[in-house]
């Protein structure tokens, strides 16, 4: 299926990366929003209740973000594909929302545009330091999907990815952004609508007498009904069955988390998107992601000037981390180098799937700016040795 | 074009986002250049410092702030008094010169002024001093063609304001020209910039 044509905005323009995220929420037939304003997320919702006049929808300023994160849901199960914007504080207040659309297999998309923290932090600057939240934030044992844009382009491109990913899994996808990406304005290409393919809403095509809300047929991912189609269903946070019933047992606990997990463990390397340059004889890989992967480009490159064998490794799918990948270049490349604006979060990952076969140097930043390509280009230099 | 950065800076409500927003759309979308546009965040929208960074350059733009900037187009004192330091040598200011009194600068900076703000009320509106500004950047430095700047400002405007932004743009244009380009301005120093100024 292609794009609506109506939330399409077909062209070359110069935009931020919040208000291409916007066109891409429009673009993938989002058309239901709620939100709690908050630098530097703001600009993302505030273009979208600007645009939808024209291409209909609906935009609520709810009270908070415990709010805004659960309107969403009601949304989806009332037949609307729903996102909600953030950031780092409005984050935490929807962890308990976002363990409820993991649990409920509602479809929807976060946008969180990362900002300095803890707390109110740096609000108008840049940082990436909610990336171990987005991956383990909200209470239970779950797998999430995240995707982390480095330019206003990619800000179109993968919220349309992250909506399609969110339907097709039946989770919650995370885009990670950052408030230098949301706040830059660059060159944005808009293709025509029917270049632009989106994944529809998974609906039952059985008639509701052999409906089963949870029952699945063959991939892990059950289909979906909305209200008002005519079926009687019921939803719920708690352990159910695959009626949608409380079901308080072990056993059952056991089956639903399993494939919780399992639907995305599974496609795991199927949806690691990245983007890879001269993997194949490096001696020391650049695990980058963001807007520090644009910055680590210009150390790389002046690494290479320098004869170094420098591969690297982006990230644009964060999670699922792309495990098996690091681990077999683990077994071949000197080191990895890991800047991040975080004081060193991902770099774990790294370490983590390296498993000791490779040293991981991470190149932490507190966040309020992005790095010096010079100190990610003396931990290369280090990691070359 | 090389890459070249530029800042663009004055006082909330001159339209200084806007002016570097319309130079970064011309070089990326009305040419075949890319532009890199950040902006300081803050409580500046009326009377306070403001300011734009803009990277123009003929590849993907990788660091996406400023590091020694090429040129400024200051528009107001604080911003000449707080940016012009930055610049690098040789560098082009540009400024407002009813607003801006220039008073020191690195050596071998180039200056170029312009009454931005009276050429904008003698076209009627005082609000499109940032147009004119934008159109004597074009003249001055030659780096964005001025077919996409005015394609630029067409596209940036409020509609039904396009014919006043034009004449703006091209009045900063002409201005730029005539009392610049035809001297030769790169033999343009500070020396003589201040010598011209302030007589």
């Amino acid at each position: 299926m292609t794009a609506d044509p109506k939330g399409v905005l077909t062209g070359a323009h110069f935009l931020d990366g919040d208000q291409a995220c916007t066109e891409g929420c429009l673009a993938a037939g989002a058309r239901f929003a709620a939100g709690y304003p908050i630098t530097p997320s703001t600009e993302i919702v505030e273009r979208f209740a600007q645009r939808i006049p024209t291409v209909g929808g609906v935009f609520v300023q709810m009270e908070d973000e415990l709010a805004a994160s659960i309107a969403i849901q009601g949304a989806v199960w009332g037949g609307a594909k729903a996102f909600t914007v953030t950031s780092g504080p409005g984050f935490s207040l929807m962890m308990e929302h976002l363990g409820y659309a993991v649990m409920t297999e509602t479809p929807c998309v976060l946008v969180n545009v990362q900002r300095g923290g803890p707390s109110t932090g740096l609000p108008t600057l840049p940082a990436q330091s909610d990336m171990m939240q987005a991956r383990w934030g909200s209470h239970g044992d779950y797998e999430i999907i995240a995707l982390s844009p480095s330019s206003p382009q990619e800000c179109f491109d993968l919220t349309i990815q992250a909506f399609n990913l969110s339907e097709e899994f039946r989770v919650p996808v995370l885009l990670m952004m950052d408030e230098c990406v949301g706040h830059m304005t660059e060159k944005v290409v808009i293709p025509e609508a029917e270049g632009i393919e989106i994944r529809p809403r998974r609906l039952t095509t059985l008639p509701p007498d052999q409906f089963t809300l949870y029952a699945t047929n063959g991939d892990m991912v059950p289909d979906m009904v909305h209200a008002g189609m005519g079926y009687r269903f019921h939803v719920t946070g708690l352990t159910h069955d695959d009626r949608g019933y409380p079901a308080m047992t072990a056993q059952a606990q056991d089956k639903l988390i399993r494939r919780l997990k399992g639907k995305i463990s599974t496609a795991a390397e199927r949806i690691a998107f990245r983007d890879e340059e001269a993997l194949d004889d490096a001696e020391v890989v650049v695990v980058s992601y963001g807007i520090t992967a644009r910055v680590a480009q210009r150390a790389i490159e002046d690494a290479r000037r320098k004869g170094l064998k420098v591969g690297k490794l982006r990230l644009i799918t964060v999670w699922p981390f792309p495990e098996r990948q690091v681990r077999e270049l683990a077994g071949r490349v000197k080191a990895f180098v890991v800047p991040e604006l975080n004081m060193g979060q991902m770099a774990l990952e790294v370490e983590r799937a390296a498993g000791g076969r490779a040293r991981t140097i991470p190149v932490p930043h507190a966040g309020g700016t992005v790095h010096q390509p010079a100190d990610i280009l003396r931990a290369i230099e280090e990691a070359a040795k | 074009m090389p890459v070249t950065e530029l800042r663009v800076a004055g006082f909330g409500g001159q339209g200084v986002i806007l002016a570097a927003m319309i130079i970064g759309k011309a070089a990326s979308i009305f040419q075949n250049g890319y532009a890199t546009l950040t902006q300081s965040f803050g409580p500046e929208a009326r009377g306070s410092a403001c300011s734009a960074q803009l990277i123009l350059s003929d590849s993907p733009v990788l660091y996406p702030y400023l590091t020694k900037p090429d040129m400024l187009i200051a528009m107001s004192q604080d911003a000449y008094a707080r940016f012009a330091p930055d610049l690098k040598p040789n560098g082009i200011l540009l400024i407002e010169k009813d607003l801006v009194h220039v008073t020191s600068a690195p050596a071998g900076m180039r200056m170029f002024g312009i009454p931005a703000t009276r050429l904008a009320e003698e076209i009627g509106r005082r609000l499109v001093l940032n147009i004119v500004m934008v159109g004597f950047f074009g003249a001055v430095t030659g780096l964005v063609e001025p077919d996409a700047l005015r394609k630029a400002v067409a596209d940036s405007v409020p509609p039904g304001t396009e014919a006043l932004n034009l004449r703006a743009f091209d009045r900063g244009y002409e201005y730029g020209l005539s009392k610049h380009h035809a001297s030769g301005h790169d033999e343009w120093t500070i020396e003589k910039g201040l010598e011209a100024l302030h007589g």
